[in-house]
This record gives C-alpha cells, sequence and structure tokens, in this order.
C-alpha cells in the first residue's frame, strides 16, 4: 500500500488526496468499477438484471445469519449465504415450471423481508444502515487486497470461461451442442456474480449495487457493435464514474457509492442519445 | 463455395454410414413426451421431421443435443473406421431470442464458438479468415463484421448453419431454422442445406411445418406425434391416414400442387 500512496503522492498532488482515506477509496474504486464493468456485460447480454439486484438484496439475510451466529464481521457468512442462495435460485429454476422472474421475486422478497426481521428485532435496525448506503470512504487496506485478489480471480475465470459465458447467452441449446455443459456453467456464472456482489455490498450499499453492474454495461451496449468495444467502453464508463463520483461525494459530503451512480447515470443518458449512430 | 473451409468433407457421399436411434424416449417428471423412436439416418440424406404442435419435435432434438434426459441410444456409425460413437452434432435453432441491440457481431459468436481465447481481447487474423471461410459456404462471408441483431432473419439462420458445419458434424439438426423468413430467404436456406447434403458426408434432421418445401427437398419424412406414426418418402408420408388427420387435406392439396407461393397458416399449425 505504501507504493501506491507515493505514487498517488506524487501523480495526483491535491487537497483530496491528502487523506489516507480517499487514497484507499480512490485504489477500491478503481477495483470495484472495472470488475462491475466486465460482468455487468454478461449480466445484461443475461437478462439477469433482477437476479443480481435480489443477491444484493439477500445480503440483508446474509447479515443477520451472521449477527445471529454471533460474527463481528459477517463478510464470510454473507459470502457462503449468497453461494448458496446462488445454487438455490438456479435448483428452483429447473425444477419449477414459474417464470425465472417470478422464482426471483420470491426469493428476493422472502430474503428481504427475513433479514429485516432478524436485524430489527429489540429495534436496532439503524445500526446496520451502513449496509444500505455502503461507505467506500472507510475501507481498510486488509480489505483492499480481498478486492485485488477476488479482481484477480475474476479475471483469470472470464479468460478461461468467457467464451462459454457468451455462447449461453446466445442460445443454451445451441452451446449444449458445441459441448457445453450448460447447467454447470450457468451455475458457476450466478455463484460469480453472487461472491462479487456480496464482498463489495459493505463498500458500495445494498440500494445501490445493482445500478454499478448494470449501468456501465447498459450505457456501452448503446454504443457499442461488438463484444471487444462493448468490454472497453463499459470498463471506461466505470472508471470515469467512478472517479468523478468519489470527487463530486467528497466536495458535495454525499455518499459515495450513490453519487458515482448517478454520474453513471448521466453517462448512460448520454449514450442514450448517441445511439441511433451506432445502431 | 469454399470446399477448404469444412474440415471434414468426403469426396462423395456414400449413403454408408448413419446415425441410427434405437428405442429412444424422453419422459419429463411424470410426463411421456416421446416413446420408443426407433429411426436409422442415413448419411446424405435430408430427413425432415414434421408433426403437430406438442409432438415432440423439439424435445427430440433437445435429447439427441443431450440437453433433455433420454432412454434408449443414439449411436452413429463412422463407415471409414468401422465403429460406432455418440454423433458429433450441430445444431441450428429456431429464431433466437435475444436482445437485438446486443453488441455481438457474427465474428465474436464464430470465435466464441470455435476457440478458447477470450473474444473481449479480440480476433486474430487467423480466427478472421477461418470465420470468413465458413461463411461464404452459406453465402454470408459479407455479414462478418456484423451485429447479429441487423442482420435479417433468412441471414441469421444462415450464420447460425455455418457455426453448426464447423467442426464438420456427423448430425446436423435445424428446428423450424427458416420460420417466420421470407420466400426469398426459406428459398436461399432450402437450397443451401439441399447441396451441402450433396457435398458432406453428413445426416440431416429438419424440423418444419412447410411441408411443400420440405416435399420439394426432403428425401425421407418422419412424422412423430409422440412415438412414430409414419416413415417414408414425402409421398408416401403425405398419404398416410394419421398426417390427414393431423394437417387436415388442404395441405394433401398444396402438396400435390406443389404451389410453393401459398402461404400456410391454419389452425393449430403456427410455428
Amino acid at each position: 500500500m505504501e507504493s501506491w500512496y507515493f505514487i498517488i503522492d506524487k501523480l495526483l498532488p491535491f487537497a483530496w488526496t491528502h487523506h489516507i482515506f480517499m487514497k484507499n477509496a480512490l485504489l477500491a474504486v478503481l477495483l470495484v468499477g472495472p470488475m462491475f464493468g466486465i460482468m455487468g456485460t454478461m449480466v445484461v447480454n443475461n437478462k439477469m438484471a433482477f437476479y443480481s439486484d435480489t443477491i444484493g438484496h439477500s445480503a440483508l439475510t446474509g447479515i443477520a445469519i451472521g449477527i445471529l451466529l454471533g460474527f463481528q464481521d459477517p463478510l464470510w457468512i454473507m459470502v457462503v449465504f449468497s453461494i448458496l442462495l446462488a445454487v438455490a435460485i438456479s435448483l428452483l429454476k429447473y425444477y419449477t415450471t414459474a417464470s425465472t422472474d417470478t422464482v426471483i421475486g420470491a426469493v428476493s422478497a422472502t430474503m428481504v423481508a427475513l433479514g429485516i426481521v432478524i436485524l430489527s428485532r429489540g429495534g436496532g435496525f439503524a445500526k446496520f444502515s451502513r449496509f444500505l448506503i455502503g461507505d467506500i470512504l472507510s475501507i481498510t487496506p486488509r480489505e483492499i487486497y480481498l478486492l485485488i485478489i477476488a479482481f484477480a480471480a475474476m479475471v483469470l475465470l472470464w479468460t478461461a470461461m468467457f467464451n462459454k459465458f457468451l455462447l449461453l447467452s446466445v442460445n443454451p441449446t445451441l452451446a449444449r451442442s458445441r459441448g457445453i455443459r450448460v447447467r454447470l456453467v450457468e451455475t458457476l456464472f450466478c455463484i460469480v456474480i453472487a461472491v462479487i456482489v456480496t464482498i463489495s455490498i459493505q463498500w458500495v450499499g445494498i440500494l445501490i449495487i445493482n445500478s454499478f453492474l448494470i449501468l456501465p454495461a447498459a450505457a456501452a451496449r448503446n454504443i457499442s457493435i461488438n463484444i471487444r468495444n462493448y468490454h472497453v467502453i463499459s470498463v471506461s464508463i466505470t472508471l470515469i464514474s467512478g472517479i468523478t463520483g468519489l470527487l463530486l461525494s467528497y466536495y458535495w459530503s454525499s455518499a459515495t457509492g450513490a453519487t458515482i451512480a448517478l454520474v453513471a447515470a448521466a453517462l448512460y443518458l448520454i449514450t442514450l442519445l448517441l445511439k441511433p449512430r451506432f445502431a | 463455395m469454399n470446399d477448404r473451409a469444412i474440415t471434414r468433407k468426403q469426396s462423395q457421399a456414400c449413403g454408408l454410414c448413419c446415425t441410427k436411434l434405437e428405442s429412444f424416449g424422453v419422459t419429463i417428471g411424470k410426463t411421456e413426451i416421446l416413446r420408443d423412436i426407433n429411426l436409422h439416418i442415413h448419411c446424405g440424406e435430408l430427413t425432415a421431421l414434421v408433426g403437430p404442435n406438442g409432438a415432440g419435435k423439439t424435445t427430440l432434438l433437445k435429447a439427441i443435443i443431450g440437453e433433455v434426459p433420454h432412454s434408449g441410444t443414439v449411436r452413429f456409425l463412422d463407415i471409414k473406421n468401422c465403429h460406432t460413437r455418440k454423433p458429433l452434432v450441430g445444431y441450428v435453432p429456431q429464431k433466437l431470442e435475444f436482445d437485438p441491440g446486443a453488441p455481438i457481431s457474427v465474428l465474436d459468436l464464430f470465435s466464441a464458438g470455435l476457440s478458447a481465447r477470450p473474444i473481449f481481447l479480440g480476433h486474430s487474423s487467423r480466427q478472421r479468415e477461418h470465420a470468413s471461410a465458413i461463411l461464404s459456404v452459406v453465402q454470408a462471408e459479407h455479414l462478418l463484421e456484423r451485429r447479429l441483431g441487423d442482420l435479417s432473419g433468412g441471414e441469421l439462420q444462415r450464420v447460425l448453419l455455418a457455426l453448426a458445419l464447423e467442426p464438420c458434424p456427423d448430425l446436423l439438426l435445424m428446428d423450424e431454422p427458416v420460420s417466420g423468413v421470407d420466400a426469398h430467404g426459406r428459398e436461399l436456406f432450402y437450397n443451401i442445406v439441399s447441396d451441402l447434403r450433396q457435398r458432406y458426408d453428413l445426416s440431416i434432421i429438419l424440423v418444419s411445418h412447410d411441408l411443400v418445401m420440405v416435399a420439394r427437398h426432403a428425401d425421407r419424412v418422419v412424422f412423430i406425434d409422440r412415438t412414430l406414426q409414419c416413415v417414408g418418402t414425402p409421398q408416401e408420408v403425405f398419404s398416410c391416414d394419421n398426417i390427414k388427420r393431423a394437417y387436415g387435406f388442404v395441405y394433401q392439396q398444396n402438396i400435390e400442387g406443389k404451389d410453393s407461393s401459398f402461404e400456410y397458416k391454419i389452425k393449430g399449425v403456427g410455428a
């Protein structure tokens, strides 16, 4: 971390970079942003916005279970819980005749209600509201290392699996005919989203985490013509909105996650206006 | 047409290799969807699979591909190596259901299907040439850089056909590949398929409701409704009583008249 602080002091000798917490937050934004930018492209391709939203909301129940079991830091319980949930949702999708939308909606509603009931017992919900809004400024170097590991793991997995994910998003039977084990790959994809959303949630916030995933990809989609520039644009948008949002939130004293999401939304609107040129 | 594009091509179709389905059946939950299907599909033959909605045509294809569990066996008899094995299957889906704004180019689709190199890194010039060569087999090399969503129905199906042909399959499965495609696109597609069967060593199963095209191009027709009802040449099958009951005699007249301009919209026989 010392070398990162040194680089920032040399490259960006501004008032806001004097604070260690801003240097940490900047690094976190540079890690979380691209991770969500890359993952979001595939989430949007697969029309899974509602799924990732559910995973985010279900973090409440993960936190609640962690607290019930007596953990100070419920992160690992949350991760395990989100993986179980991802597997459960993919199983439900196959074994019920209800539409995916309904299944996910039912799970989402149940999880939010359960989480709120457990956390609000005795009137103590207010102390968990930091999870709703997220606080990237409080991130510690140890937590940044965790994000670096998650980022590296995701890039490795994407390198190995991306083409399979893409064929699956085009047509599952077509993917199967080309030797892809459809259910396994699909479940793996759901698990990766669940894990990354969950470990990022306390920095970004339950209420807006989905906008991190969806907005950059949706914006990129408006102005890209192939997979490569889809990714380049999506990652660029996360970086631009991440850095701009972080700065604006510093000067406005607003919640960082939401400010970043607003910048991303503005970029989405701009690409929407540009869309006719690329159609 | 580019012969080098397809990796396994025979000089002439021998008609000796074949794909066999034996006591093939599919049961999902407690519902028996297909039972007791025994079929022998020769290479170089275009077999049309017809039947009413809900007859299990799509399920049969999905079961052969392995997406749906099945009972019985599917084997491919390879005449060159004199042994049986699981067939290598190519699949052309019905109209793709995807967001037309998806930024996936034809080249992206091909590279994703044919190589392990992640396509968000872009494409090598070898991948580009390879994809272009395969596309030329279906007269679609000019579509290489286009987005999937920008293609017409007929163009998209030709692109999917080209993808299904690489690597060259033993068995090519097509699920109503040109339903909803205009007459010109349909004609072009069927001509390409007819040509393929003569040039390459593969068997083709095509699901279709378009009985005029079936009569004109298919070598054999298989009529199923939960199980085999009639199998034979188009003339034989279309005079079978069961098919008359399922499709009505209007079809019969049209097939005999071979009037391809006639549009089929008969109650109960949609796409």
